[in-house]
């Protein structure tokens, strides 16, 4: 449904052709992009807009790496961005304290409090090996204390006797005695799903929280949620008081800008997600992932990371120098084939970028694969320094040796030939584009093109 | 109390945070690209989406106002591109009146809201004075039976349910039975909350049809797609998946009394052009009213019904 964002910016960025440090109006370009990936992704417009601001700030004058483009190094700068704003490390539950801890869910209808609070309580006391007694105070929905005990009961979590008739307040009393009396290390309270803007029910969950003065007093969040949820958020926390987020149904097709918002506007972290229907499918929060999730891309940043890693910028200028004279000897083509084996070979590189099944295609059929690369790499390793240097020289009788000291075939020799003229060729249309566009295209300019 | 009353309650906080925000833009300066865009952002935060928003900008672009034309009449006509992409939606939900009974099928997400939607739906159709069976064909949360069967008795129906953990498809078959020997008007079924990227639930639920029809060809006649109003733009794919996998009628938005807009029915109605039977805009047992366009879209915008 989604577009990538990548393949947008590719878009936009086809038309801009000077390289070197990101400009305001390249980053600028970039943005209106990453604004409607975000506004796809769900993520709230006042968070999108701040967002939005800091990248630029971050943005404008950063360099841009030699094999990836403007776009992506924008949608890296993106990426690192949004998953600091997500909150740079996991964020634990409060453990300590003398028990029995209180641990408060709160939230909309229909977020998915119960069945957390019936996970937690399993991850509680398996993980963490905490005796967890769970209580619900719904007693607006019809069957919600019942759907708890089941769901303990699945756990092999306690749960507090449902008494009908007993109100929130009364319940919670009540939870919190018997965990005294019996030794519990924990209360985890279920509550009614509520709408942040009833002030009765908001006003009750209030006198709760006084009561039990939770250790946690957590908001369950739908990871499907819109544009809302800067506003339920933000809503609880002021009247709550929040101390972490736990996000339910990350396994959905959403792309949970929601996280983001509620994030930002809370400042409390996403300490759990809820992904699946099973009652271990609770998970401690990656801001790394869901940043990725939320751009809805590939792994670009992985590719700017590995390209940082390994194309040192001298290498880059010496090839850039060479290829101005016109200069592209086998040595050099060696080393071009050395990087790409080092950047996770052409299957590595290619998995790395979304929407890439038609090139990856042409690639097969053009037999281009890392056996190969390596094949090549012998192949000119059993060439002599003058014949890397002139491949004038390589007659017939030059390649059945080399042939035969790199253990392939005439034939295999005189494709790697073929190939490194056609790079060669490459190269001088590269010197025709510049140094700045050489170092735009990168390995993409100088790699034989599969026909 | 009326129930535009009652929609225009449940709809006015949300839509006088909208309404203001559109009094301060055109209170402050003529209408020109710049205000065009604050009006797009105010709908984008209604959930509408990119490209909805942006096409009603466009619409709205094309507009003449005068000079010193105020929020109201940029609101009116908002009101009026927003209700007339929303008029076709505007279908009341009427079950098939010569089937014994009416097959109404009703899915969605988890957490949207179906159970209390059927319940609702029941206590209408009672009043209504039809005959009307629900199935809870909900087997795998905990707890649903009992709480459609909680429904079941505050609309005064009868509930045909199976084990926890049992074959939907075979609850539907047997409730269907039980409601045409008794000669019901409507059967309502009640499934299990599915996320659409579920391939094994989803084609679970498809088989939920094929076991109606080999008693009536007809069945189900109807299929009703439950949305939360705070979703995203993940409803988009929720209908599209729902409508491939059991040919979705028509929608129901619960939630409408919160802040959330439900604008996302625009963008909706744009794609799919499905018909939006009801809204829900509370908890009560009468808190489920028709959907009306006009009225959606003004309330949206924050102008009186």
């Amino acid at each position: 449904m989604f577009e990538t964002l990548s393949s947008r910016l590719s878009a936009a960025f086809e038309r801009l052709t000077k390289r070197g440090a990101l400009t305001a109006a390249d980053v600028d370009e970039a943005l209106k992009e990453v604004r409607i990936a975000l506004l796809d992704a769900d993520v709230a417009l006042p968070v999108v807009k701040s967002f939005l601001d800091r990248v630029r700030n971050q943005a404008v004058g950063e360099r841009v790496l030699r094999s990836v483009t403007p776009g992506q190094m924008v949608v890296k700068i993106v990426h690192d961005e949004l998953a600091a704003t997500l909150g740079g490390q996991a964020a634990g539950l409060r453990t300590d304290g003398e028990p029995p801890l209180v641990y408060l869910m709160v939230g909309l209808q229909g977020s998915g409090k119960t069945t957390t609070t019936a996970k937690l309580g399993l991850r509680l006391q398996s993980q963490a090996r905490k005796k967890a007694l769970l209580a619900s105070l719904d007693v607006q929905r019809p069957a919600a204390q019942e759907q708890l005990r089941v769901l303990g009961e699945q756990a092999q979590v306690d749960t507090l006797p449902i008494l009908a008739g007993q109100m929130p307040v009364d319940i919670a009393r009540r939870a919190l005695s018997v965990a005294r009396l019996k030794g519990y290390d924990l209360v985890l309270l279920d509550t009614a799903g509520r709408l942040h803007v009833d002030a009765g029910l908001m006003a009750e969950v209030a006198q709760v929280r006084d009561l039990a003065k939770p250790a946690e007093t957590l908001l369950v969040a739908d990871a499907l949620t819109g544009q809302d949820a800067v506003n339920s958020a933000k809503a609880f926390h002021d009247r709550i008081g929040l101390s972490g987020i736990v996000l339910t149904r990350v396994d959905g097709d959403g792309r949970g800008g929601a996280a983001l918002s509620m994030r930002a506007v809370t400042g409390c972290p996403i300490k759990l997600i809820g992904v699946g229907e099973k009652l271990d499918a609770l998970e401690e929060f990656d801001p790394q992932r869901m940043a990725g999730r939320i751009l809805g891309m590939g792994d670009i940043v992985a590719l700017v990371e590995k390209a940082k890693a390994t194309i040192e910028e001298e290498d880059a200028k010496k090839l850039a120098d060479k290829v101005m004279k016109g200069r592209f000897d086998l040595d050099d083509m060696a080393q071009q084939l050395a990087q790409l084996r080092k950047m996770g070979g052409m299957d590595g590189i290619m998995g790395l970028l979304p929407g890439v099944a038609k090139a990856k295609a042409q690639l097969a059929q053009a037999n281009i694969d890392d056996r190969m690369i390596s094949r090549q790499e012998a192949i000119i390793r059993s060439m002599t320094r003058r014949e890397r240097r002139d491949h004038r020289l390589i007659d017939a009788s030059r390649r059945r040796r080399i042939a035969a000291g790199s253990g392939t075939t005439v034939a295999d020799v005189n494709r790697v030939l073929k190939q490194y003229l056609q790079m060669s060729d490459m190269m001088k249309r590269a010197s025709k584009l510049g140094e700045k566009g050489l170092k735009r295209h990168g390995l993409a300019g100088i790699l034989p093109r599969p026909r | 109390m009326s129930w535009l009353k009652r929609l225009s309650q449940g709809l006015k906080r949300s839509a006088g945070r909208l309404g203001e925000g559109i009094a301060g833009i055109f209170t402050q300066r003529a209408v020109d690209a710049a205000t065009l865009g604050e009006l797009e952002e105010l709908l984008i935060a209604s959930d509408m989406g990119v490209a909805a928003s942006g096409k009603l900008r466009a619409a709205l672009a094309k507009r003449r106002f005068d000079q010193d034309a105020g929020g109201d009449a940029v609101r009116e006509a908002l009101a009026e591109s927003i209700a007339s992409l929303l008029a076709p939606c505007e279908r009341v939900l009427a079950p098939d009146a010569a089937a014994r009974p009416a097959v109404v099928l009703v899915c969605g997400v988890n957490g949207t809201g179906k159970t209390t939607t059927i319940g609702k739906l029941a206590a209408r159709w009672r009043r209504e004075g039809k005959r009307v069976t629900l199935a809870a064909c909900d087997t795998f949360r905990a707890a649903a039976i009992e709480q459609l069967e909680v429904w079941g008795r505050r609309a005064e129906v009868p509930v045909v349910r199976g084990a926890v953990g049992g074959d939907a498809a075979g609850i539907a078959y047997e409730a269907l039975t039980a409601a045409r020997a008794r000669g019901d008007d409507i059967l309502a079924i009640d499934t299990a909350g599915r996320l659409q990227n579920k391939a094994v639930l989803m084609a679970e639920l498809e088989k939920l049809p094929r076991v109606l029809a080999k008693l009536d060809p007809a069945a189900p006649h109807a299929v009703l797609l439950v949305l939360d109003a705070t979703v995203g733009q993940n409803a988009l794919s929720q209908v599209e998946v729902f409508l491939q996998t059991v040919k979705v009628s028509g929608l129901a938005m619960t939630k409408l009394d919160g802040t959330a807009k439900g604008g996302v029915l625009v963008a909706l109605a744009e794609r799919f052009g499905l018909p939006v039977h009801f809204i829900g805009v509370g908890e009560g047992i009468d808190d489920l009213q028709p959907f009306v366009a006009r009225d959606f879209a003004r309330a949206l915008v924050g102008l009186e019904p």
